[in-house]
């Protein structure tokens, strides 16, 4: 499936040699191929599901990590695996954000500029970063280390505003901080999140995603500032729940679990009755309870 | 009387290195397990209804009822899925837990299967969380290691393999059905129910989708049992939670209480507005739930209480915003989270949110037309309720009621830009440091 494929020629055709499946149409002649363990490894994602198929996803992380990007040769070849067309790959490939159809840089910065964050600062980060890499959203830095984007919410709203390095969290940032960040990583220094791992690469982050462990699971902390603020309180006032051991064991707590039991039948009659009048899913937020 | 705050899903984040096995354990960790594994699977369903546990990812349908509705009598197998897509904008509360204490999320799945029958599990993370899905894979693993997943668990005779699954960025795969088809390998996008994932879920088999801290829940109550539960909580909303409070705010984060706990409260806990600062508005659980003001600062946040109000709890992703944020900006904003994440299925959800971004740029700029008030309402009445999924109902939420609230500001953007009335300078983070060094 490689012969064929446009990026493996050195000279791609202006006309044929162009992938006109994206709206960009960059395509080098420098992707690493993908071999034989990749294709090993991808039929290995395919083998963790009961249908093969719902390792597509995964299999796209892990064409990522190997030639930064979903390249129409990794389209074809997840195709291949899972008896699927190059269409059907290619339209799930352009559903989902973290796909990526242009070269990607060594790193991926992500600002979020959600509501929360952007009123926090986040939309300033993002502009003094743009004027600072002098490039805008979803482009990459001259010296190829840094593609920047603008990403949505990404559920750390207590340490807004959030910055995410090659999908690491970068908490309570400033214009500054940010900057500094950034350029540690195009020097090549060694940078740290705030809550995770050392930062690898995009690429490698790519394939954690996609099912792979690296070993730095132990690295950074369970829960920092933010995470322990309530736990925090209770511990300096001595706030605790109920403990387990009070409500059981003794004559009165069976009395009252059949007094609790006869109730909870009401409750479940009623609201048997309510679930059948209105389906979950229309009562509110997306209905992911 | 409970106390105030009541940690039990987060009572162990501070135990050092809390997201490996050996901590979990000392500290009671896969205790309820092992007492699962004698109790019938039946039983199991008929404790966590009878609990009262409602599902704390937005919607509070009761969480043992959904188990129920799995008919054993198929003869297909059982799936349960867990939506850790956790992406509604406010919403901080899953991703801290699964980092900190992957364990417990583990425990609880393998407690939920059994209750369910299932033999395969699939933990749906979004992907945007690396250390997350790295703590996760390790949790799984040590699991199996230690005979709590694989063949015969604890000598049940039961089995369970669990697939951490990650996603690739859609808003939308948080709807449960949208996560099946994209856990299928498709474009992430609702599916027309009857027939509901019960029925006919992941692969057309009968499936559970629950959130990752209502399955979490449920080795505290297999442990401390139904009446330890309710001891906590409100009447119709029972139980502990995590309330996650973020915005302008002395010391935003994750604070644990008994369902019905006010904003009040928690703002006091929370050390009180920032220096200087007035609350304006807040949303009582996630940018989905229509906005609230500091009228509503006693209002029970517990599911009926919110909603006794015109809102939701949602997921109880409380962002608080001072009078230094434009209503205007922060509505735009989300309006246009609404538009990038509408996966396209349904066209009152997609060409609307379009739309009411185009009259919103308009506002934001102090370049409203006559009637762009009423516009945005019709265009909202006619989201509302005439998509798939929720996601369209959600996108109305912030408008309707930041109009119903702040209708003079909507006056005011007919000729004054946002960024005039309120500079955006003064609501940021670093701004509150250089006020108050």
């Amino acid at each position: 499936m490689t012969t064929n494929d446009p990026g493996q020629s050195p000279l791609p055709d202006p006309v044929e040699g162009m992938v006109t499946d994206t709206p960009t149409g960059e395509e080098t002649p420098f992707d690493p191929a993908i071999g034989p363990e990749t294709v090993a490894e991808l039929r290995s994602l395919a083998d963790r599901y009961p249908e093969a198929r719902s390792a597509l996803l995964p299999m796209l992380h892990l064409v990522q990590s190997v030639q930064g990007r979903v390249t129409s040769e990794g389209i074809a070849t997840c195709a291949e695996i899972l008896g699927l067309s190059d269409a059907e790959v290619s339209a799930v490939a352009t559903f989902y954000t973290m796909y990526k159809r242009k070269p990607m840089g060594t790193h991926h910065v992500g600002v979020c500029t959600n509501t929360l964050c952007a009123i926090m600062g986040g939309d300033e980060i993002f502009d003094r970063l743009c004027g600072h890499l002098d490039i805008g959203s979803d482009e990459t830095s001259e010296d190829g280390q840094i593609t920047l984007e603008r990403v949505e919410c990404n559920a750390a709203c207590d340490f807004a505003p959030v910055m995410m390095v090659n999908w690491e969290f970068f908490d309570q940032q400033t214009p500054e901080s940010a900057i500094e960040v950034v350029d540690r990583l195009r020097a090549g220094e060694p940078v740290q999140a705030t809550r995770g791992a050392r930062i690898t690469s995009w690429r490698e982050a790519e394939r954690v995603l996609a099912g792979f462990e690296d070993g730095l699971v132990d690295e950074g902390p369970a829960a920092v500032g933010p995470s322990l603020a309530g736990l925090a309180i209770a511990r300096e006032r001595g706030w605790t729940a109920p403990s387990y051991e009070t409500q059981a064991g003794t004559g009165r707590a069976g009395e009252s679990k059949a007094q609790a039991e006869a109730e909870a039948d009401t409750r479940r009659a009623e609201s048997e009755t309510v679930a059948e009048e209105s389906p979950a899913d229309t009562k509110g937020g997306k209905g992911d309870d | 009387m409970t106390d105030t705050l009541t940690p039990v899903l987060t009572d162990n984040w501070d135990e050092d290195r809390a997201w490996t096995l050996a901590a979990y354990e000392r500290r009671g960790g896969y205790e309820a397990l092992k007492q699962a594994v004698r109790i019938d699977p039946d039983d199991l369903i008929a404790l966590v209804k009878d609990s009262g546990l409602r599902g704390r990812g937005g919607a509070g349908f009761p969480t043992g009822m959904k188990w129920s509705f799995i008919p054993q009598d198929n003869p297909q197998p059982k799936y349960l899925v867990v939506n850790a897509d956790e992406s509604e904008p406010g919403t901080c509360k899953d991703i801290p837990l699964m980092m900190a204490s992957p364990h417990t999320l583990v425990e609880g799945v393998i407690i939920a299967s059994r209750a369910i029958r299932a033999e395969k599990a699939f933990i749906y993370v979004r992907g945007e969380v690396l250390h997350v899905v790295r703590r996760l894979r390790a949790a799984v693993r040590e699991a199996y290691d230690a005979g709590y997943l694989g063949e015969d668990i604890l000598g049940s005779g039961t089995r369970l393999d669990i697939v951490v699954h990650a996603g690739a960025g859609a808003y939308i795969c948080g709807e449960e059905t949208a996560l099946l088809d994209s856990l299928e390998g498709r474009r992430g996008q609702p599916r027309l129910r009857p027939p509901f994932p019960a029925v006919a879920g992941l692969y057309a088999s009968p499936t559970v989708i629950n959130n990752v801290e209502s399955i979490a829940s449920v080795p505290a109550i297999v442990r401390g049992g139904v009446e330890w539960f309710g001891s906590m909580g409100s009447e119709k909303s029972k139980g502990f939670t995590i309330y996650s409070l973020s915005g302008h705010v002395r010391r935003p984060g994750q604070y644990e209480a008994p369902l019905g706990i006010t904003l009040r409260e928690l703002l006091d806990l929370g050390g009180g507005m920032r220096e200087g600062s007035e609350l304006k508005f807040w949303t009582p659980g996630g940018s989905s739930t229509p906005i609230l003001t500091a009228e509503h600062l006693d209002v029970p946040l517990d599911y009926e209480g919110v909603s006794a109000v015109g809102s939701m709890l949602g997921t109880k992703a409380l962002q608080v915003f001072d009078q230094t944020t434009s209503v205007i900006r922060a509505v735009l904003r989300w309006t246009e989270f609404y538009k990038h994440e509408s996966c396209g299925k349904c066209t009152p959800c997609r060409e609307g949110t379009w739309w009411m971004v185009q009259i919103l740029r308009r506002l934001d700029k102090g370049e409203g037309q006559p009637g762009d008030i009423e516009l945005l309402q019709d265009l909202c009445s006619n989201i509302l309720g005439r998509s798939f999924c929720a996601l369209g109902d959600g996108a109305t939420s912030p408008i309707t009621s930041a109009i119903e609230y702040f209708r003079e500001e909507f006056e005011a953007a007919m000729t004054t830009p946002s960024w005039e009335l309120f500079p955006p300078a003064a609501s940021t983070l670093f701004a509150k440091e250089g006020v108050a060094s």
